[in-house]
């Protein structure tokens, strides 16, 4: 069992919990994740090591509510306890001194991109970080990006904080006016990381991304997780998560994505059903 | 007395009943329903008790077969099951999933004439008579010897191997990658053929002897087998990882939605009780008319779990004929019972779309059988112009598994065969690594329950050598 040792609630659908994995906190490094299984019954889903602290022995996840199981793990509290967490998993992301890199995390991926750009940061690169959402509500964690940033760039689709326009505008301008950049790092939607990937292949700067494919043992034992990256099949779980964005076909990702569409809405109901009788 | 019993002895085996095919096909509970105790000392009574009993060379543990036969004729079940368990930890397991007509009945001396004894029903039989007297019996242990193994991976292996050195005194902590320990046991062989009680109790076992079972532990990501050795203070480390890297075709087409590894199907449905969702939260694919494609135990599994699902066709497509499926015959029997229609000589050549990103059919070929090829068997070969179509909308690629590298690419010192397996002495599972044995499916490639126990016990017994000599041969390994 793991107790939650902290929960943040970040905004009406993301929520952050500091977990008590004090083994996984020592091992963990920038783009790996975990998996957890929140009961008996639950499945088995993966969730990016947001950060953790070694001194504590936690690590910490934040998540959008989007079907059944991560609607059930945010009525979990402090003090509560999760059945099975398993990590890290992945390979971390390649850290080096490149010089000037662009960390860019839409939406929920705000949470993932960040140990990145800290670890770059500590490397000594010069980080330019974007993070977008479509509303205000759905920014967090600006403060701590700004702190493992030189520049931080916040937009909004509806403007309603920040700037408004989605990621790639102003990944484009600073890609335009600047032609010093060695790396993009992005993170969130497939559809964002799709973009972005098409803005960067016009500036020809190499770029990373971190896929999101389903998963079930996250081991590399099932094949659930394949992509196809430069032509090739790859499993996210144990040859990524991250691959170079311009070799990764996001057509397969996304569809692979919608797989379990009617099942995900089947099991929400029912979910919402049976929290209603008891 | 002897005599006696020679006129009595049934000339034909007692046949095990099981659940009507029609019912069984749609249930996920065991098909066989096991001997009555009666059923059951008949069946041993047909046993000569050879003094040269040929049935226990085909055992690969050498079970003392006519032993534990004559203590089932006595009615002495549970001794006879303790017997069994001399040699073998898991009659409970072995009884219902080895190969048994080409291990030990194959070679018993009455299946000459006529039917062998069914040694794999009267294993089976006393285990779980065994289980269901609550007695199971925790084997006096050595005293503690302080000396601290690692063992990777819970199967069957990793299971007899941490069984026997906890026997001997020594401290065993099992790591295991999944959220629950058994290996293929657990995540593979479904609850019809092997219910997971059975698996459960087996892992309770080996509690009982002190044995801790890490789960959620992935080794060569959380911990490294060095770390094990210096940081986590062991003395030596088994590696049982099994081989768990599904393959896949490489037509086509195999990433569209609804194709499935048989690992990631089995999984879903075994591990994750995807059969009872939404109870269970994950989801699998309950296909209409569900292609599987290959011959072997792991094919006839995907195969009677996808009419389980509820699927109206189940075509089982494999591309050489059914006297070279690999299969146990119970297994293929049991399918074809129960409804799954068999395509041999048949190869599918690319899976068809419906434009939404799911698989709406498979592509396939005729193949005829051509001249032998290095092995001795006759190759198949395609027979142009014989494509057809078969309108699918799940796909089970089940055409076997490799090493899975996550965990042994990435050993320092550790020698590994071309395809990924790991290079260990046969008889003694030592490596090239000092310190670290491996057993089961990761040396040998896929095999079989029996192989791997097996394994795992040989190297328990050279792990105990090696703790009090810390003697390490590897002349063996040296390039010749
Ligand atoms: C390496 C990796 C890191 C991730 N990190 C984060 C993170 O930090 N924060 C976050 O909010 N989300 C993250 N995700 C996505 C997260 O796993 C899914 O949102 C979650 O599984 C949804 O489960 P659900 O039951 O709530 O929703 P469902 O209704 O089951 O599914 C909603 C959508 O989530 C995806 N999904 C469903 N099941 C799985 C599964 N078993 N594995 C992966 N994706 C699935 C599907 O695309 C689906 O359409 C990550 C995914 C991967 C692969
Ligand atoms: C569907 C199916 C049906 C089968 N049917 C039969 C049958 O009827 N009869 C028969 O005799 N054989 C059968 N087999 C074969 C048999 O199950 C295997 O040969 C046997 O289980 C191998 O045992 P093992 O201990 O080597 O490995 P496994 O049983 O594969 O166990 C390996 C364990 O190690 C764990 N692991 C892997 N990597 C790590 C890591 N890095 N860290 C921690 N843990 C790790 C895995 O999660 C797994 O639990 C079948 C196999 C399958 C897949
Ligand atoms: S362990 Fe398997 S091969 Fe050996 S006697 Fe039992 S059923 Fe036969
Ligand atoms: S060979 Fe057959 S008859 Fe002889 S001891 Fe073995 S099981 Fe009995
Ligand atoms: S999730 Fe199973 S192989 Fe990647």
């Amino acid at each position: 069992m793991y107790r939650i040792a902290r929960k943040d609630i970040l905004s009406e659908a993301v929520v952050s919990f500091e977990i008590e994995a004090r083994e996984i906190a020592n091992k963990a490094r920038a783009g790996q994740f975990f998996v957890l299984r929140i009961d008996e019954r639950g499945e088995r889903i993966p969730l990016t090591i947001a950060d953790f602290d070694r001194d504590r022995g936690t690590i910490t996840t934040v998540f959008q509510k989007v079907g059944k199981t991560t609607h059930h793990l945010a009525t979990l509290g402090e003090g509560d306890s999760i059945s099975d967490v398993v990590g890290p998993l992945g390979t971390p992301t390649h850290i080096d001194r490149f010089g000037n890199v662009i960390c860019v995390g839409g939406g929920v991926g705000i949470a993932p991109i960040f140990p990145i750009a800290r670890a770059l940061k500590h490397a000594g690169n010069t980080v330019i970080s974007i993070i977008g959402a479509r509303m205000r509500e759905l920014i967090f964690w600006e403060e701590k990006m700004r702190s493992v940033s030189d520049k931080l760039i916040v937009t909004t689709d509806d403007g309603s904080y920040g700037r408004k326009a989605v990621v790639t505008v102003p990944l484009d301008e600073l890609l335009t006016n600047n032609e010093d950049i060695q790396r993009v790092y992005a993170i969130g939607p497939a559809i964002m990381m799709k973009f972005v990937c098409i803005t960067t292949q016009k500036h020809r700067v190499k770029t990373i991304v971190s896929l999101n494919s389903i998963m079930v043992d996250a081991t590399g034992m099932c094949g659930a997780c394949r992509v196809e990256v430069g032509g090739e099949t790859k499993f996210a779980c144990v040859d990524g998560p991250e691959f170079d964005g311009h070799a990764v076909d996001f057509d397969v990702l996304m569809a692979r994505q919608r797989m379990y569409l009617s099942e995900e809405k089947e099991a929400l109901e029912h979910y919402r059903k049976k929290k209603e009788v008891s | 007395m002897g005599e006696r019993q020679e006129t009595e002895r049934p000339k034909k085996r007692i046949p095990m009943r099981e659940q009507p095919p029609g019912e069984r096909a749609r249930n996920f509970m065991e098909v066989p329903y096991g001997y009555t105790a009666e059923e059951a000392v008949e069946e041993a009574s047909r046993c000569l008790q050879c003094l040269k009993p040929m049935c226990r060379l085909g055992c690969p543990v050498l079970v003392d077969i006519p032993a534990f036969i004559k203590l089932i004729r006595e009615g002495r079940f549970i001794e006879a099951a303790w017997k069994i368990k001399e040699d073998n930890a898991l009659p409970a397991v072995c009884g219902r999933v080895c190969p048994q007509e080409i291990q030990c009945e194959s070679l018993c001396i009455l299946g000459k004439k006529g039917e062998p004894v069914a040694i794999g029903n009267l294993e089976r039989f006393v285990a779980d008579f065994e289980r269901d007297a609550g007695e199971i019996r925790v084997p006096e242990k050595l005293p503690t010897t302080g000396r601290r193994i690692a063992v990777i991976g819970s199967g069957p292996a990793g299971l007899a191997c941490a069984a026997d050195l906890a026997k001997l005194g020594h401290h065993v902590t099992i790591f295991e990658a999944l959220h629950k320990p058994g290996g293929v046991l657990i995540y593979g062989i479904p609850e019809f053929r092997l219910p997971k009680i059975i698996v459960e109790r087996e892992v309770d076992y080996i509690k009982k002897l002190g044995v801790d079972v890490m789960v959620n532990t992935v080794i060569g990501k959380l911990y490294t087998i060095d770390e094990l050795l210096t940081e986590g203070r062991y003395d030596a480390c088994f590696i049982a990882t099994g081989a768990g890297l599904p393959l896949f075709l490489g037509i086509p087409g195999e990433n569209l939605n609804g194709i499935y590894s048989a690992n990631e199907f089995l999984t879903r449905a075994n591990l994750m009780k995807s059969y009872l969702f939404p109870e269970y939260d994950t989801p699998v694919k309950r296909g209409r008319s569900v292609a599987v494609i290959g011959g072997g135990n792991v094919a006839m599994d995907a195969a009677r779990v996808a009419l389980r699902l509820g699927a109206e066709k189940v075509h089982l497509i494999y591309r050489r004929s059914e006297a070279e499926m690999p299969a146990r015959r119970a297994e293929i029997h049991h399918a074809r019972e129960e409804g799954v229609e068999f395509n041999t000589l048949t190869n599918p050549v690319r899976f068809l779309d419906d434009g939404k990103g799911n698989v709406s059919g498979v592509e396939c070929i005729r193949m005829e059988l051509g001249e032998p090829d290095e092995s001795g068997r006759r190759k198949p070969v395609p027979v142009k112009g014989s494509e057809f179509t078969i309108p699918i909308d799940v796909a089970i690629p089940a055409l076997g598994t490799r090493s899975n590298p996550l965990l042994v690419s990435n050993v320092p010192g550790l020698g590994l065969t071309k395809k990924g397996y790991i290079v260990a002495d046969e008889e003694t599972g030592m490596t090239t690594k000092k310190g670290v044995f491996a057993g089961g499916d990761i040396v040998t490639g896929s095999a079989t329950v029996i192989l791997a126990l097996g394994a795992g016990r040989k190297s328990a017994q050279a792990i105990d050598d090696y703790l009090k000599w810390k003697f390490w041969d590897t002349r063996k390994f040296a390039p010749s």
